[in-house]
């Protein structure tokens, strides 16, 4: 069975200046441990799925249709109080950047140990020991002693690592990463995704990476989904994506990245700007700036599906007009 | 939407006065603050008498509840005070001096400010960190005390008022100047004047004060406000103005021997008017504040 | 400072005016301005003074005869306790409110707050004290309208706090010298609650299945508390020289109504005295928000031991 299933999912913001969709009818399912990536550019709905997920949306927005089912059970239906149990036990979430993500007038010990209390009755040595395990377990030395620091006493790497822990420290079914390495170097880049991924082969624990930065994903996700302007518009196994991208987007996406194997080629870039989530065109939200846009593509673009379960939200995908 | 930008190009001025609508309760101080101000203008000839005319002020209609007849024949709205003035005329001519303190001491430190702030950002060195320190210094003293502490060398009157308020209040004007002027003058096009050749007069004057000017008018108006809350406080606790000169202040004050036997309306209605006079002025600083702050643009 | 306190106070007028009975002969006034040393140079006067400051001597009140420093020092515990109890009052009801305001922006009754804020600024504070006494004392008679109440000794502390009628007459003053810090205290909290509700710790804590009353309490408050703290802790000065209006209204027997009456009988000692007593104040709270502020904060705790 799967961890989570969404469909139809809509979370929009009701703004003074009118209804933002941010995330418009976005579809997938994830299985025990199971690695998603979740790619798309800023403003594209990503971290908004995200926080729908957890039911961490504030207000003006809010999730306006659609089902999660997580673990067979719908979290849009859910009580806060159901809500506030799952948040940190069984779904935890980490964040962008360190910096900002611990608080930074309380101590570390302090952040673990009510992380940990807050799911469970234990006496309060005993979490303590699990915070320090937890801190032990992410790579972080001297354990005992970083316990008693603040955050801003520890680089941006050993922060994230913390973060890590923390959302580790209740065993979750299901870890959500919102670009936890964008604001790193990217050394630590490498040892942050490197700490993530082998917690949650250990665990089971079920990943949904987001992230704007498609060649993160290619050496960690088992499949990818790419977003844009709120919905899914191409989806698959990681390799079928990075190695045979049919929606112009992720095309363009992928020209965009600079690669080894490329060396002395111009980078591609996909012109024009992020769509203004105000006022959207019918129809397919990238036809502006695609270069097969046409007319066909101002009605509703329904997704087509491949034999692998991968599917494609366009109406003249790459690799269609080879293959007839 | 942007299409419709292009075609209607609005000036700063029709913006600003867009956005200032945007507040009804902003506006609806504007309109009061105006009422205001022409009442105190016109206060020779909408009032029955001129109540510092001792001719016409008798003693006989003294402590009289609002709404009375005076001897002379007119009602008195609003009662009269101890010495048989009619308040409706005394809290005219009070809005008249009040007023008259408070936009010349808000007018002269906002330009006595102005110059030491300008002053300080483009001397540098020595004589900027002096005229900080001293900005500092100043503020981290409550204005009251600073304007105490004048009134005690100075005396009383208007004129000594108007010193004291403006020493208690430059300092604001000139911290706010300096920094908009460092950070205007290190831009580029501060740079590219000069190197046009620009006198330092022309470029402060037509680059870098347009450029404070914003900020300056939020807390000029603000600083108003507070010049005549900070006059008729003075004039309350009998340091202020004199009988001779009454401001607000002062009818308070006058009236608070009477206030215990009941007859509240002699320091009651004076205290309304300096009330909606402050508070009119400070809701347009904030619909002005909010408008010219561009931080706050959506 | 001391120079220009002296000699602007000593211009205000001759006390000998004053205090001289208007009938008195020549040989009397004569008498007097020499025991008060008024018969002196200026500039020997000032001398004078300085060495008086250095041994805690600001002179001999002209009005009282006593030495105005001791007659400032007898005054200052009722003024103290004043701005104590009003900075608690801004503080037990201006978070509160600050909060609320801060977490549900869009209600009416935070927008109600949020006037009533405006007008805590812009309100002249002796006219909201006028308009007390006339409420609470003239017209409904609940409240003494002025002077200390009885006081009381208790934990070696005189105050009037202890005593059912000293806490009657305190009421009033003290509320109204808090009305601004009470406004003051709204706008921070609120200010400090909204910023820090976007900040991703929130979020996080949030995200971590916290109850929201630890979010709110713990995580929100100990950040926005900080600068709530150094501000009040810097306000207590001002809250000490607002008291001269305050004090006046209700005839609280404070320093600041000393000040008043001294200014009004042109008392010079006691003027100077007072104001140098109250830079010396700031000087002193200054310093000691400092420090709190470094033991609040742990991220200026850590660079202090790195230097």
């Amino acid at each position: 069975m799967s961890v989570l299933s969404v469909s139809g999912l809509k979370t929009h913001f009701f703004t003074r200046d009118g209804v933002v969709r941010a995330v418009d009818g976005v579809d997938f399912e994830l299985d025990r441990g199971e690695v998603l990536g979740l790619v798309g550019e800023s403003g594209s709905g990503k971290s908004v799925t995200g926080f729908s997920l957890l039911g961490l949306v504030d207000p003006p927005g809010k999730v306006v249709e659609g089902n999660i089912l997580f673990c067979g059970q719908d979290l849009t239906t859910a009580s806060q109080q159901h809500m506030q149990e799952l948040r940190g036990s069984r779904i935890a979430m980490i964040f962008q950047d360190p910096m900002m993500t611990l608080n930074p007038v309380l101590r570390i010990d302090t952040q673990m140990i009510e992380a940990i209390l807050a799911h469970e009755k234990l006496p309060r040595k005993v979490a303590w020991t699990r915070a320090r395990d937890g801190l032990a377990q992410v790579g972080i030395p001297s354990p005992e002693q970083r316990l008693r620091a603040y955050p801003h006493q520890l680089s941006g790497g050993m922060r994230q690592r913390v973060a890590i822990a923390i959302a580790f420290l209740n065993n979750p079914d299901l870890l959500i990463a919102d670009e936890p390495t964008t604001a790193l170097d990217v050394t630590i880049q490498a040892q942050i995704v490197h700490v993530a991924q082998t917690l949650c082969r250990e665990r089971g624990t079920a990943l949904i990476w987001i992230t704007h930065d498609l060649a993160v994903v290619a050496g960690l996700a088992d499949r990818i989904a790419v977003m844009y302007a709120g919905r899914i518009v191409e989806a698959g196994a990681t390799d079928q994506i990075i190695d045979h991208p049919r929606h112009p987007y992720t095309v363009g996406l992928l020209g965009s990245v600079p690669s080894a194997n490329r060396r002395g080629q111009r980078l591609a870039q996909i012109p024009g700007m992020t769509p203004n989530m105000l006022s959207l065109p019918n129809g397919c939200a990238f036809q502006e700036r695609c270069t097969r846009g046409d007319e066909l593509c101002r009605g509703d673009v329904d997704a087509t599906f491949d034999e692998a379960g991968g599917y494609v939200r366009c109406f003249h995908p790459h690799g269609s007009e080879a293959g007839a | 939407m942007s299409q419709a930008a292009g075609l209607l190009v609005e000036t700063p001025l029709q913006r600003f006065r867009a956005e200032f609508r945007e507040s009804k309760i902003a506006v609806a101080a504007l309109l009061v603050l105006a009422i205001i101000v022409l009442l105190a203008l016109l206060a020779p000839w909408i009032t029955p008498q001129n109540p510092y005319d001792l001719a016409q002020v008798d003693v006989l209609d003294g402590k009289l509840k609002p709404g009375s007849e005076a001897f002379a024949g007119y009602t008195m709205w609003l009662g009269s005070d101890g010495a048989g003035r009619d308040l409706y005329s005394a809290i005219l001519y009070g809005l008249r001096v009040s007023l008259t303190v408070g936009l010349a001491a808000g007018f002269l430190a906002l330009v006595i400010g102005t110059a030491i702030g300008l002053i300080a950002a483009y001397s540098g060195g020595r004589t900027e960190s002096l005229i900080m320190r001293a900005v500092d210094i100043q503020l981290s003293f409550p204005a009251v005390l600073i304007a105490l502490m004048l009134v005690a060398i100075l005396g009383r009157g208007i004129d000594k008022i108007i010193i004291a308020l403006v020493a208690a209040q430059w300092a604001y004007y000139a911290r706010t100047v300096r920094a908009t002027a460092l950070v205007e003058s290190a831009k580029e096009y501060v740079e590219a004047a000069r190197c046009l050749g620009l006198s330092h007069a022309r470029v402060v004057f037509r680059h870098v004060l347009p450029n404070c000017l914003a900020p300056l008018i939020v807390i000029g108006t603000v600083q108003t406000a507070s010049a005549i809350a900070l006059e008729s406080t003075l004039s309350f606790l009998g340091v202020g103005l004199r009988q001779t000169e009454p401001s607000l202040g002062v009818l308070i004050s006058n009236g608070f021997e009477y206030m215990m036997s009941g007859r509240y309306w002699i320091s009651f209605f004076p205290g309304i008017a300096l009330l909606v006079t402050i508070v009119s002025i400070n809701l347009v600083g904030d619909q002005l504040r909010d408008v010219l702050n561009p931080r706050l643009k959506r | 400072m001391s120079l220009i306190v002296f000699f602007g106070v000593n211009v205000i007028g001759d006390p000998v005016d004053m205090l001289i009975n208007p009938e008195a002969d020549q040989a009397e006034i004569e008498r007097t301005i020499r025991a008060l040393g008024l018969d002196k140079p200026i500039h020997e006067q000032y001398l004078y003074f300085l060495k008086g400051i250095g041994s805690g001597d600001f002179g001999k009140s002209f009005i009282f005869g006593e030495p105005a420093l001791k007659l400032i020092l007898h005054h200052m515990p009722a003024t103290i306790e004043l701005a104590l109890v009003s900075l608690i009052m801004a503080i037990i009801l201006g978070i509160p409110l600050g909060l609320y305001a801060g977490l549900f922006p869009e209600r009416r009754s935070s927008r109600l707050i949020m006037a009533g804020s405006i007008l805590g600024f812009s309100l002249p504070t002796f006219w909201v004290g006028l308009m007390m006494i006339m409420l609470f004392a003239v017209h409904l008679g609940w409240l003494p309208s002025t002077g200390r109440g009885d006081t009381a000794v208790f934990l070696g502390i005189e105050s009037s706090l202890w005593t059912r009628d000293g806490l009657s007459h305190l009421f009033m003053p003290a509320l109204n010298l808090a009305l601004t810090n009470i406004s003051l205290v709204i706008r921070l909290t609120r200010a400090g609650v909204r910023e820090a509700m976007h900040q991703d710790y929130i979020k996080f804590a949030r995200a971590k299945g916290l109850h929201p009353r630890r979010v709110i309490g713990v995580h929100l408050m100990k950040n926005i508390l900080i600068p709530i703290i150094t501000v009040l802790g810097l306000e207590f000065g001002s809250l000490m020289a607002f008291s001269v209006v305050t004090e006046s209204i209700f005839a609280w027997p404070g320093m600041g109504k000393l000040l008043i009456d001294s200014l009004l009988q042109l008392d010079r000692p006691v003027v100077v005295a007072y104001l140098m007593i109250i830079v010396l104040f700031f000087v002193v709270i200054n310093l000691v928000v400092d420090i709190l502020y470094s033991v609040l904060d742990p991220r200026v705790r850590l660079k202090d031991q790195g230097s």
